[in-house]
């Protein structure tokens, strides 16, 4: 929601409405991955709030078990782009959006398609962890009992193997019937990414997945992200360009709505082709 | 630039706080002082008896309250039932559907207006529409006016609670494909399980003192309630027939059921938290 409140607050001073045709036909070509398998690719995605449209014409496609990282200065649509992956946009009123999102070649835009098993196969981590008030256990067998039925001991199990995916099975093994608000910040996050790896995702999407933490947990996070791309694709929204620099294989920069640059991470971070990527990286704007 | 000085700055401040503190205190005050002069009066009259019996006829000593008791309660137990569900639901459409449509301000403005009305009227409109075409008084009646009264307090207190939890909280359990109800039920309830706990508690504190409505409605009796299609005895009505009334022993029968009536708010308050704040730990 926030996102939606700052491109609100930016509509006032760019006139992005009126020059969108123009702009458009800078990005008409893809942004691909060469060779790799892709597991997501958007294609002439356009979203609106309201009269204000916040994605232009966005081509991305995300390889299949890479991380990828979305960079780009507050309100330049990365959040948004984000959240048409599972549809969690769908929440917020006044909304529009156009073009294409294939996952594994099926649109997943398509009114026709059934919500409910596109977020089990996309996960999400948010910005601020979100642990709901029951259980550490309760709290990873909460999506494994919306999607599978399962007797308890295939459960313990389940819930076992998501915790120690997350890397947090160690810690909290001996409280896993104590309240998930009763963890650290850290391990609350971490406790958020066992419950979304729990109904076994193809793919998870984080919204600025630390920046709600300390430096310490942080780097645990970071850690386990790169272990978990051998399992899950993973696509990352963050502000912190030594963060995208460091865990991502892939970045895309954003900025006005507007995918400026994507490619090699390596090579947006050492030799980018656009100016405008240069100076967000260099921290000239930003 | 003259820097403004450190001793009016702490003497403003030392102001604000003690006036906070008396603040404090004089509502605490008058609780204690409440409880105080409804124990001390009412002490007395509580006994075996006030429990067991139904109150005695004008003239004979002893009797008691039971049927009172039970009259109260049944009524009670059955406007929670009609009006905690309806109100939680209403409050669940204002804060999870509803919050920026037109319908939704209509539900919270009547609901604003209705728990702004007086009871009184509350309970003239339910005699027009029970009592008088069922010609009888009934603690039907007197229930459905208890459970309008309570419907407003539910709805508003649960539409508050519910937008006090964070909306990534819902998209997080959206996100993990959990449809909306489920959301709704087992994680924003969760999440907001003391305020609505202490909501429904509150309204039916409220209704538990509520004299009024019951006048026009259960009206009272000094027999034994065998169901709620009669006049039922209640222990408002009763203090406030007790309390007027010109008998010693009657009046002390009065101050002992508003002890009763205080304490039981009271002790289902405190039994309440203490059974969620253990839950939490």
């Amino acid at each position: 929601m926030e996102n939606t409140i700052a491109f609100q607050s930016l509509q006032g001073t760019s006139a992005v409405g009126a020059t969108t045709a123009s702009r458009a036909d800078e990005t008409t070509h893809p942004s691909t991955v060469g060779e790799l398998p892709v597991k997501i690719s958007a294609r002439k995605l356009n979203f609106f709030y309201g009269d204000h449209q916040a994605l232009i014409n966005n081509n991305l496609d995300i390889a299949a078990n890479k991380v990828t990282a979305i960079i780009g200065p507050s309100g330049c649509g990365k959040s948004t782009h984000l959240r048409t992956y599972n549809r969690i946009f769908e929440l917020y009123r006044n909304q529009r959006v156009t073009g294409e999102i294939l996952l594994d070649g099926d649109n997943l835009l398509d009114p026709a398609r059934d919500v409910l098993e596109l977020r089990r196969r996309v996960g999400m981590i948010f910005q601020k962890p979100t642990p709901f008030s029951m259980s550490v256990f309760d709290n990873v067998a909460y999506g494994l009992r919306l999607h599978y039925k399962m007797n308890r001991s295939e459960q313990q199990e389940r819930v076992e193997k998501a915790l120690r995916q997350a890397a947090l099975w160690d810690e909290v093994k001996d409280k896993l019937d104590k309240p998930g608000m009763a963890l650290s910040g850290g391990q609350q996050q971490r406790l958020c990414i066992a419950r979304a790896v729990a109904v076994e995702p193809e793919v998870v999407l984080m919204d600025e997945p630390t920046s709600a933490i300390d430096p310490l947990a942080t780097a645990k996070i970071e850690e386990l992200i790169t272990t978990l791309k051998e399992n899950y694709t993973i696509v990352i929204v963050t502000h912190n360009m030594q963060q995208a620099a460091r865990i991502s294989d892939f970045t895309a920069f954003f900025y006005q709505g507007l995918i400026i640059e994507f490619g090699a991470t390596k090579k947006i971070f050492t030799k980018p082709a656009k100016k405008q990527t240069e100076d967000y990286i260099t921290g000239r704007f930003g | 630039m003259k820097g403004r000085s450190i001793g009016v700055r702490r003497l403003k401040d030392g102001l604000v706080r003690a006036l906070a503190t008396l603040a404090a205190l004089v509502g605490i005050a008058f609780l204690v002082w409440i409880l105080y002069v409804v124990l001390a009066r009412g002490i007395s009259a509580i006994n075996w008896d006030f429990f067991t019996e139904r109150p005695a006829p004008p003239g004979m000593v002893g009797g008691g309250m039971a049927s009172a008791i039970l009259g109260t309660l049944w009524m009670t137990g059955l406007a929670v039932l009609l009006g905690v569900p309806a109100g939680l639901l209403a409050g669940v459409y204002l804060a999870e559907f509803g919050q920026n449509t037109r319908f939704g301000e209509a539900v919270r403005f009547t609901s604003n207006m209705l728990m702004g009305t007086p009871s009184i009227i509350i309970g003239v409109f339910i005699y027009i529409i029970m009592v008088v075409p069922m010609n009888n008084f009934t603690g039907y009646a007197g229930a459905v006016a208890l459970a309008v009264i309570m419907l407003p307090v539910v709805t508003r207190t649960t539409e508050d609670m519910l937008t006090l939890v964070p909306s990534a909280l819902r998209e997080s359990a959206l996100a993990l494909g959990s449809p909306r109800w489920k959301v709704t039920l087992g994680v924003v309830f969760r999440a907001a399980r003391n305020g609505l706990v202490t909501g429904t508690l509150l309204a039916i504190a409220r209704v538990t003192g509520e004299t009024a409505p019951l006048l026009f409605t259960a009206l009272n009796s000094p027999y034994w309630p065998t169901s709620l299609n009669e006049p039922t005895g209640n222990l408002t009505v009763t203090i406030f027939n007790y309390a007027m009334s010109p008998y010693p022993d009657w009046q002390a029968m009065a101050w002992g059921a508003s002890f009763l009536i205080t304490a039981g708010v009271l002790g289902a308050t405190v039994f309440t938290r203490s059974l969620l704040w253990f839950r939490s730990q």
